[in-house]
């Protein structure tokens, strides 16, 4: 067991700031559990514990900055728990009150135990799947309550609905200062628009922390497990074997099932060597070499720190990746025909647009191409471990973040339009998750609804490949010596000579025009 | 122990034969039971065996002589009754329901009915909607009966004795289609359990729940899905109340996937029991919806490609466990 650190979570980042504890000390902890919140210059990103065992003392409060790789807390072996449950509190305490930034969210490690925490850290066996319908899921999730520290009240421990709400409310009254030890009843109305979001007069004297909103810790616990659909028997086996549900594909059947829990226990070796080959990269670019002000204070020197972040990694890739670029025109006449037959079929809120029909055909010449699908670490080419397709998407009030679509290649592009819907919405409201931002393969950048023709892109690093995406025009096209007025779109590679040459570059466009031309679906 | 090649409906005669030998206050009743042989052949020859007494061919007013056979139960008789298709036993469910169910209950104990009801259910031949319907689940519904529904040649030879030694009335579903089935009966007078379902098939993936005249549709869409990866298991409800629902809910917490298949309507019908049954025990086991297969809810249809499209089917089934599995079909 050992130092639990704070991850990289994409080859920009070099440090982040702890929002919030998801697990308190002496409380068990499984492989792939969210057990934390990060502010990266980016987003707020939930983070998954590597290890099983029993949460120790944290050594990093809330609202502090850290390095990557600096620890942030201690996972000690399962056995641990009876004894950390009951000391843990103690030595946790200090530690927030040395933080110079005192966090609006008081840290959780400052209450005393109460009796979910007892109950669970004392003799139990390691963390069994907390049972509960998926309506007080779905409520739990609204209210920002970690299922598995709740102690159930129900039939068998099932967890009711009221023991939600008392969670709720307990939370809430350690995090308002004021109400120690008070008794609820008057405060209950207070806790509900708390935990619905509603704002609550923040009392005097606690500084206001910007940019943790208070539904932090609503996103904090359930955000992934709202959005899949996940049969009853996934969730206990993904408990079971530790498996973090967020990051697992909907099978066949549209829900997450015990097949995708099983593999998706097979992955967790995978995803970790993957972030680990992300975290190989940032070394080529020291923090020194950034000149000073490698801890300044968000907007110290003016600059927003997502601006910071894009500067130095495509500072970065611009130095160090040589690249080479290659345009192919794409006719579009029976793609869009095939789309338009396919949309009239659909729901609206299911509609496809043309952007997906182009993420789908990268995706699968990507599958074909393994060798533009992966990362240039350590002077070698590594080939990524299934097709994430990293999409960029432009975020409201600036910034731009490239997250992964898993597996792409094994989506339709009627799925592929659902899971572009669904990251956008969720990248532009900063809830997206660790793997997302870590894993991209391949990226493809889309400026054609911004109306320009063409994109020469910068490669995202360690990635080798980004594929740009101009607007669909209507040109004067030649087939079979006829003139005609034909819909088309450039399509451009943007690749690192140092993994491939042109000419590998040139069948995968070819490959892309192919894909374009061999639209799917059953 | 002896192998006899034999059919469904010679295994149900051996069996009213093999009951009217052991005891001399069994005997059989019902339209043209006795020198037409009975409509399905199964009591063909037991007049000349037995005698008018014991083989009594009744007037057609089914009200009238299953009433009879609850007043000889009674009396102290035990009666074999034959109704000749489930649609017309509705003629007599006043008798059933409110007679032979209740009588012991009412009474405070003191008057059983040790009464055995003989029907045919279930459709695939052809005889339209009035002879065709499969309403097990209107018996199933009521307290104070026990409902069997003798799927293979084993239960069909071993159901009809323990039936007659219990002192509630028992009715025993036949499905029409499976009299002239014909295969090796492994002893020849086999000892049936009539409390619980049984496991025809034992698989991992997906548990099938059938009976009757389904139950073969089961095996065979099991056998299919073999062929495919997906290892179905197939019980066999049997006993279609008081329902056995812990062979099902064992199997489905070992597989975590359930598909019901039912020739009934599946408004209202028993598939509905059996999958609430597994919703309300084992939620936390399941690995997918239940999946049910029914009849089409018209009434069965005469024509053949239409009364096949309205049953359930061995295809249908195997589609419905491949969703279940998430493969898709």
């Amino acid at each position: 067991m050992g130092d639990f650190v704070m991850p990289s979570l994409g080859a920009d980042m070099d440090e982040g700031t702890l929002l919030e504890w998801l697990v308190r000390p002496g409380e068990p902890v499984s492989a792939g559990q969210v057990v934390a919140v990060v502010d990266t210059a980016k987003s707020a990103v939930e983070v998954e514990a590597f290890e099983s065992g029993v949460m120790g003392e944290q050594v990093v409060g809330p609202g502090t900055k850290v390095p990557v790789g600096a620890p942030l807390a201690r996972i000690l072996p399962a056995g641990a728990g009876a004894g950390v449950g009951a000391a843990a509190p103690e030595p946790a305490a200090p530690a927030p009150a040395a933080q110079p930034m005192a966090p609006v969210l008081a840290p959780r490690a400052e209450q005393p135990p109460r009796p979910a925490a007892a109950a669970s850290a004392a003799p139990g066996p390691p963390a069994a799947a907390p049972l509960a319908t998926p309506l007080v899921r779905h409520l739990a999730g609204e209210l920002g309550v970690d299922l598995t520290a709740v102690r159930g009240t129900g039939p068998r421990g099932r967890i009711l609905r009221e023991d939600v709400e008392r969670e709720a409310l307990a939370a809430h009254e350690v995090a308002a200062p004021a109400g120690l030890g008070g008794e609820l009843p008057a405060a209950a109305g207070r806790a509900r628009a708390a935990a619905t979001g509603i704002p609550v007069a923040v009392p005097a004297g606690v500084p206001a922390v910007t940019g943790i909103p208070a539904a932090v810790t609503a996103t904090g616990t359930a955000v992934g497990e709202r959005r899949a659909r996940v049969s009853p028997y996934a969730r206990r086996l993904a408990a079971e074997l530790g498996v973090a549900l967020g990051d697992l594909l909907p099978g066949p059947s549209g829900a997450v099932t015990a097949a995708e829990v099983r593999a998706g226990a097979q992955a967790p070796r995978a995803a970790a060597m993957t972030a680990a080959a992300a975290e190989v990269a940032p070394p080529a670019a020291p923090a020194a070499e950034e000149g000073p002000a490698p801890s300044a204070t968000p907007g110290a020197d003016g600059a927003d720190p997502m601006r910071q972040a894009i500067a130095r990694l495509m500072a970065r890739s611009n130095r160090e990746v040589p690249h080479y670029y290659l345009e192919t025109t794409i006719e579009l006449s029976e793609p869009l025909a095939w789309m338009h037959a396919r949309n009239r079929e659909l729901d609206v809120a299911r509609r496809i647009v043309p952007a997906a029909l182009v993420l789908r055909a990268v995706a699968q010449a990507a599958a074909k191409h393994p060798e533009l699908n992966g990362f240039w670490v350590e002077d070698a080419f590594r080939p990524g471990e299934g097709v994430h397709l990293g999409v960029a998407i432009s975020l409201r009030g600036g910034g731009i973040v490239a997250p992964a679509i898993h597996h792409a290649d094994r989506l339709s592009t009627v799925e592929l339009m659902g899971r572009l819907r669904d990251l956008v919405e969720r990248a532009r409201a900063r809830r997206l998750r660790r793997t997302e931002l870590a894993d991209p393969t391949i990226t493809v950048t889309n400026l054609g609804e911004q109306g320009v023709d063409l994109v020469h892109g910068v490669i995202h690093p360690p990635q080798v490949a980004l594929v740009g995406v101009g607007r669909v025009l209507e040109r004067p096209w030649a087939v079979d010596g006829m003139l005609g007025v034909r819909p088309v779109v450039r399509v451009t590679l943007a690749a690192d000579h140092r993994a491939t040459d042109g000419f590998v570059g040139s069948r995968f466009l070819t490959e892309v025009d192919r894909q374009l031309h061999t639209l799917e679906e059953p | 122990m002896t192998v006899v090649e034999t059919t469904y409906r010679e295994a149900m005669r051996a069996a009213l034969r093999d009951a009217m030998t052991r005891d001399e206050r069994v005997f059989l009743m019902g339209e043209d039971v006795g020198r037409y042989g009975g409509c399905f052949a199964v009591s063909m020859g037991l007049l000349e065996e037995f005698g008018p007494e014991r083989i009594r061919d009744t007037p057609l007013s089914e009200s009238a002589f299953v009433g009879a056979g609850i007043g000889a139960a009674i009396g102290g008789m035990r009666p074999v009754v034959e109704v000749m298709t489930v649609n017309f036993s509705l003629l007599a469910l006043d008798q059933i329901l409110n007679n032979a169910a209740t009588l012991l209950h009412m009474s405070g104990g003191q008057v059983a009915v040790p009464l055995v009801i003989r029907m045919t259910t279930g459709a695939g031949r052809q005889l339209a909607a009035q002879h065709s319907h499969s309403l097990e689940a209107f018996y199933a519904h009521i307290p104070g009966l026990r409902v069997l529904a003798p799927a293979t040649l084993e239960d069909a030879r071993g159901m009809l004795w323990p039936a007659l030694l219990d002192p509630d009335p028992v009715i025993l579903f036949e499905h029409g289609s499976l009299y002239a089935v014909s295969g090796p009966l492994e002893d020849a007078a086999p000892e049936v359990d009539i409390t619980s379902a049984a496991i025809r098939r034992a698989g991992v993936d997906v548990t099938v729940v059938a009976w009757g005249g389904c139950l073969g549709k089961a095996l065979a869409a099991a056998e299919t899905l073999a062929a495919e990866g997906i290892s179905a298991e197939v019980v066999d409800l049997r006993v279609l109340r008081p329902l056995d629902s812990a062979t099902v809910l064992a199997s489905v917490r070992r597989t975590h996937r359930a598909v019901v298949v039912d020739e009934g309507w599946r408004s209202g019908s028993l598939s509905a029991e059996v999958a609430a049954r597994i919703a309300e025990e084992v939620f936390y086991d399941l690995d997918a919806p239940v999946e049910r297969v029914c009849s089409a809810e018209v009434p069965v249809p005469y024509a053949k490609h239409l009364e096949d499209a309205a049953l359930p089917q061995a295809e249908t089934v195997a589609a419905a466990c491949r969703r279940a599995v998430g493969a898709g079909g």
